[in-house]
């Protein structure tokens, strides 16, 4: 809960999760980091809490999305999965010996029927589905951003949606732009994380309007 | 201690580690409905009996030789307007007529059907059991569960006795949202898809009759008329098969039942027009 910001938003075609990338040690390599894991081709979870247990968890749901595709013959809807490892975390709470896992996640993905989906889970073991929503530190603050700001024009096409994600991040970003990593799913596509070119590219993007909304404003007031 | 040794005496957790050889009955209760009720078997195999050893000895010559025969006839098939399902109603016991009308399709859901075929007992146990797996994915998931994982579900009931002599023919038919659906089943683990299928002692007259009459573009009352045919003429050579025609239509909107025919008086309706 001390280290990370994520967000997630569902957008129409797209979904998209940012992370807040930690700023790394001089000698360590970044790419070890990695909070956001695919457990299948349409369903990808961010975990924030601690790395070690959401292991465990993401190698029973990875095993669990093959499982269903076995019997089923049909891959999992995204509310199955995040059932399943909701189930998994309230067992843990309801045995002696063990304790809770101690992760909160974000499982976002599209189901086989092309609806678009995120879901959040708790260590106890509850879920629940979301339009947008944010966890790890300063989750409060992002969220109310969001509140204010999700609305369907904001979330009309992909390019918004992801405009959308970085705005929100950046209220609790301490160095910009530099420190914040996406991952997209668009329907029917493999997980995907954007570069930082693209990242730099579109908070440049939001700064211009930025600044454009406040001369606008700054007009208005004059005139 | 020395006098548990001596006395026999076995605690808790020994006898159920013996019950349950190789399920792990530790401190948690493990749910499960992630496993669609394939891990964890329905009867528990008796210590020091190996089954597959027994039946296999069973069929040698010179030996005791059961033979489980599917004594029984019905058949599927898929054509425009969705899938007909007939079946015979005879239950043999050896030569001994048991019953001429038993009822060998189970209607697991209003877009579910499964037929039986070979030993009555072990159809009715695990198509039954089927079907509560089957309302079980309903409730859990909300959403009716498709004609593929429903004969999945079957035939991994059937891989975990495999060797150990049930013996269970079985076609699983229905709509869901791919469309028809026709699946054969059987005791070997067997899961086939297609277009049209038969089993029982029965199924090479009931083949001979489909297949030299279906066209894909019959209309429904040749489809019906078809369907019932191939059982009446199968029933009339085989002496396990008998009793009426069962008959069902499955459409895009659930099955229907159309008709319920002794077998005898088709027979006598056919001859007018077979010499």
């Amino acid at each position: 809960e001390n280290c990370c910001t994520f967000v997630g938003i569902r957008g129409k075609d797209i979904v998209v999760l940012g992370v807040e990338k930690k700023s790394v040690a001089k000698l360590q390599e970044e790419r070890t980091v990695r909070k956001i894991c695919a457990l299948d081709e349409h369903v990808c979870m961010a975990f924030a809490g601690l790395t070690a247990d959401a292991r465990i968890v993401i190698n029973r749901a990875r095993v669990e999305c093959q499982s269903h595709r076995l019997t089923v013959e049909d891959p999992v809807t995204v509310e199955y999965i995040t059932r399943y490892i909701a189930t998994l975390k309230q067992r843990y709470t309801q045995s002696n010996g063990r304790r809770p896992f101690g992760i909160s996640a974000l499982i976002v993905g599209f189901d086989y029927d092309g609806t678009p989906r995120l879901y959040q889970t708790d260590p106890s073991g509850t879920y629940h589905a979301w339009k947008a929503n944010a966890i790890g530190r300063s989750a409060k603050t992002v969220r109310e951003f969001l509140e204010k700001n999700y609305t369907d024009e904001a979330i009309a096409g992909d390019n918004e949606a992801i405009k959308l994600a970085i705005k929100a991040l950046l209220e609790v970003v301490q160095s910009g732009g530099k420190n914040i990593e996406l991952a997209v799913i668009r329907r029917n596509q493999p997980l995907k994380i954007l570069e930082s070119k693209e990242i730099e590219t579109l908070v440049a993007e939001i700064e211009k309007e930025k600044e454009e909304e406040a001369e606008k404003k700054k007009q208005k007031k004059s005139t | 201690m020395a006098l548990f040794d001596v006395s026999g005496f076995k605690d808790y957790s020994e006898l159920r580690r013996q019950i349950h050889p190789g399920g792990k009955t530790h401190l948690v209760d493990r749910t499960n409905h992630y496993n669609f009720g394939a891990k964890t078997q329905e009867f528990a195999v008796p210590l020091g009996v190996d089954p597959s050893g027994f039946i296999k000895s069973c069929s040698r010559d010179g030996g005791v030789c059961i033979e489980l025969n599917h004594g029984t006839t019905t058949l599927a098939f898929k054509f425009r307007h969705g899938v007909i399902v007939a079946v015979d109603s005879r239950a043999s016991a050896g030569r001994y007529l048991a019953s001429n009308d038993v009822n060998k399709v189970i209607e697991i859901n209003p877009y579910l059907l499964g037929t039986m075929s070979g030993s009555a007992a072990d159809c009715q146990y695990w198509e039954r059991l089927l079907a509560k797996e089957c309302r079980l994915y309903r409730l859990r998931n909300n959403h009716r569960i498709s004609v593929a994982a429903a004969s999945k579900l079957l035939s991994n009931m059937m891989l975990g006795y495999r060797g150990m002599g049930l013996s269970m023919g079985s076609m699983i038919c229905g709509w869901d949202k791919e469309g028809p659906g026709l699946y054969y089943v059987d005791d070997n683990g067997t899961r086939l898809s297609g277009r049209m299928f038969s089993t029982g002692c029965g199924n090479s007259y009931a083949y001979g009759v489909v297949d030299s009459g279906y066209r894909e573009d019959m209309t429904v009352e040749e489809a019906y008329e078809l369907g019932r045919r191939g059982i009446a003429h199968a029933t009339h050579r085989d002496a396990y098969s008998g009793g009426v025609v069962n008959m069902y239509h499955m459409q895009e909107d659930g099955w229907i039942k159309v008709c319920k025919e002794d077998v005898s008086e088709l027979i006598h309706r056919y001859r007018k027009g077979m010499f």
